[in-house]
């Protein structure tokens, strides 16, 4: 069943039509990836699904019940979290202290889940475990996408919401980015992901959208389109 | 002279800082959250004054007349007087977040409008009280008279110096462990250092704000008591003017945005121009205030300890 569905969707800034009707689906349990140039309206979908952005017209469902009235701050509550591009790591706050504040709508803070939670956190990233004490605007770029996605974990979110993960990364980081997110994937979490590295999100992606200047251009099971002529020659720089 | 002077000075500035530390953290706090400089914050401590005079009134104390009560019923009594200027400032300063600033946010206002309607929401609050209680200040009525309990190298320290300056202190460490220590506090940081990721993490912004004005509001309400005990001639229309500006400059020393700065602020400020009017005379007071403010900034433009709340700490 899908868990969150986007139908005929449109959203602008002022005068600007930044989506224009944007149909998608993302089954439960699925990787849905979202490709697109830069203006395309990737981040702008994003933020519409976690709340930080207000739709115009259109339907936004989760888990089968009406989104678009949502608070951002209680979608969070429902499961859907989002890790912002720019990783949004609060520069003032210790590792520690960031990954407490993803799990702030949990109220089983003091509980051996939490602590558990946390520790998995470190296992998934032993880099923060090296640094947890140490406060969020003094990591490398590469540790902050680290922290922002682990952070994001502790909320236990239902629907992972990634806004490129892999941007400004080192490339041993970026795979580590994308084996992680294959294994959240696996434990049960869906994921949508935007990414301008198409050939990686393509490759990891059950399901893969195209959009072009706010519009889905193409859809399709991510295989299928990381085999197309056209999706090659427009965005993975091969030909 | 200024050296004969100078440990009454240092205690009589300590105890007069406190009161500008307190309506200081008001300033940071919400600057801290949302870059406003909330300049209507003076008449919220004005309205806490009012509140404790009309508490003093209202329990049956007369201007000029010393009180004829046993010290536990004065001290009960200045306990309620400060609780219902808290309570009143505190609930002012939500009122003035509704009515003022709110309606600016939904509409995505520029920081100028914000900062305009806080000037004139401080003289509207100003001015209703000329027109209630006209210009004169309300006669003085003094619950608690000054009385030397020790001396510090033979400069005398005040009953109430000790109570203010330990319950300003208690406060400020108050404040201090709820912005670091609780799970909402922490809510009130996150959206300090970033607004749109705190949203995505579940802190509800509106929520964080509407704490932040009343906990402001409720430390200035009991700095309006302090001050009253110390200049209880002070309930005027215009009380909160240079009080606020004061307080403001105290945040700015310190480091606006940060809790710790607010104190170090208000106490250095508070001393500082004691020092200053025992060496220049009474009219150089505030001279020297701004100077000094002015001279800092010049070396350490973020204040002396820097902006926190909202950067990182360094």
């Amino acid at each position: 069943m899908s868990l969150l569905e986007l139908s005929d969707v449109n959203v602008a800034y002022g005068r600007i039509q930044a989506l224009r009707g944007i149909t998608l689906s993302v089954q439960e349990g699925q990787i849905v990836s979202l490709i697109g140039a830069n203006g395309a309206g990737k981040t702008t979908t994003m933020k519409t699904i976690s709340g930080l952005l207000g739709l115009q017209s259109g339907r936004m469902t989760f888990d089968g019940e009406d989104l678009t009235k949502v608070r951002a701050d209680l979608r969070v509550r429902r499961g859907i979290c989002q890790v912002p591009e720019g990783r949004g790591i609060f520069p003032g706050m210790t590792v520690l202290e960031n990954l407490d504040m993803g799990g702030f709508v949990r109220s089983d803070r003091r509980s051996p889940e939490f602590a558990a939670d946390l520790e998995r956190a470190f296992t998934l990233f032993p880099r923060l475990a090296e640094r947890r004490t140490q406060v969020g605007g003094t990591l490398s770029g590469g540790e902050q996408q680290m922290l922002a996605i682990g952070r994001a974990l502790m909320a236990r979110p239902r629907l992972l919401l990634l806004d490129e993960p892999s941007m400004g990364l080192a490339p041993q980081f970026i795979a580590q980015i994308f084996r992680v997110i294959e294994e959240i994937n696996a434990e049960g979490v869906t994921v949508l992901l935007v990414e301008q590295n198409a050939t990686q999100a393509l490759g990891l992606a059950h399901q893969a959208y195209v959009l072009e200047t706010g519009e889905v251009t193409r859809s399709g099971p991510g295989s299928e389109l990381l085999a197309d002529p056209s999706i090659q020659d427009a965005y993975l720089g091969v030909s | 002279m200024f050296l004969d002077r100078f440990w009454a000075n240092t205690i009589n500035g300590l105890a007069y800082g406190s009161i500008y530390a307190l309506i200081a953290i008001g300033y940071t706090l919400v600057y801290g959250v949302l870059q406003l400089i909330n300049f209507a914050h003076s008449e919220i401590f004005v309205i806490g004054v009012f509140g404790v005079y009309f508490t003093f009134l209202a329990l049956g104390f007369q201007p000029g007349a010393a009180p004829n009560l046993p010290i536990g019923g004065i001290i009960a009594d200045l306990l309620l007087a400060g609780v219902v200027g808290m309570v009143l400032a505190g609930a002012a300063a939500v009122v003035l977040e509704r009515v003022a600033y709110r309606p600016l946010r939904r509409r995505n206002a520029p920081r100028l409008a914000f900062l305009i309607t806080a000037i004139g929401a401080s003289f509207v609050v100003q001015q209703l009280f000329r027109i209630f209680r006209g210009s004169n200040p309300e006669g003085t009525i003094r619950l608690l008279q000054p009385e030397p309990v020790f001396r510090v190298f033979d400069a005398p320290v005040t009953n109430l110096q000790i109570i203010i300056v330990l319950a300003s202190i208690a406060m400020f460490f108050a404040a201090d462990g709820f912005v670091n220590r609780t799970r909402l506090g922490r809510g009130v940081r996150a959206v300090a250092q970033d607004p749109a990721t705190a949203t995505l993490m579940g802190v509800n912004r509106e929520r964080v704000i509407v704490i932040t004005f009343l906990l402001g509001g409720v430390l200035a309400g009991a700095a309006a008591l302090f001050y009253l005990m110390t200049i209880p001639q002070g309930a005027v229309f215009n009380g909160g003017f240079l009080l606020g500006i004061k307080a403001f400059a105290a945040a700015v020393l310190g480091g606006i945005g940060n809790l710790r700065g607010a104190l170090l602020g208000g106490l250095i400020l508070g001393v500082v121009e004691n020092y200053g009017q025992s060496l220049f005379g009474g009219d150089w007071r505030d001279v020297v205030a701004f100077v000094l403010l002015v001279g800092v900034l010049m070396f350490r433009p973020t204040g002396i300890l820097g902006e926190s709340l909202g950067k990182a700490r360094v």
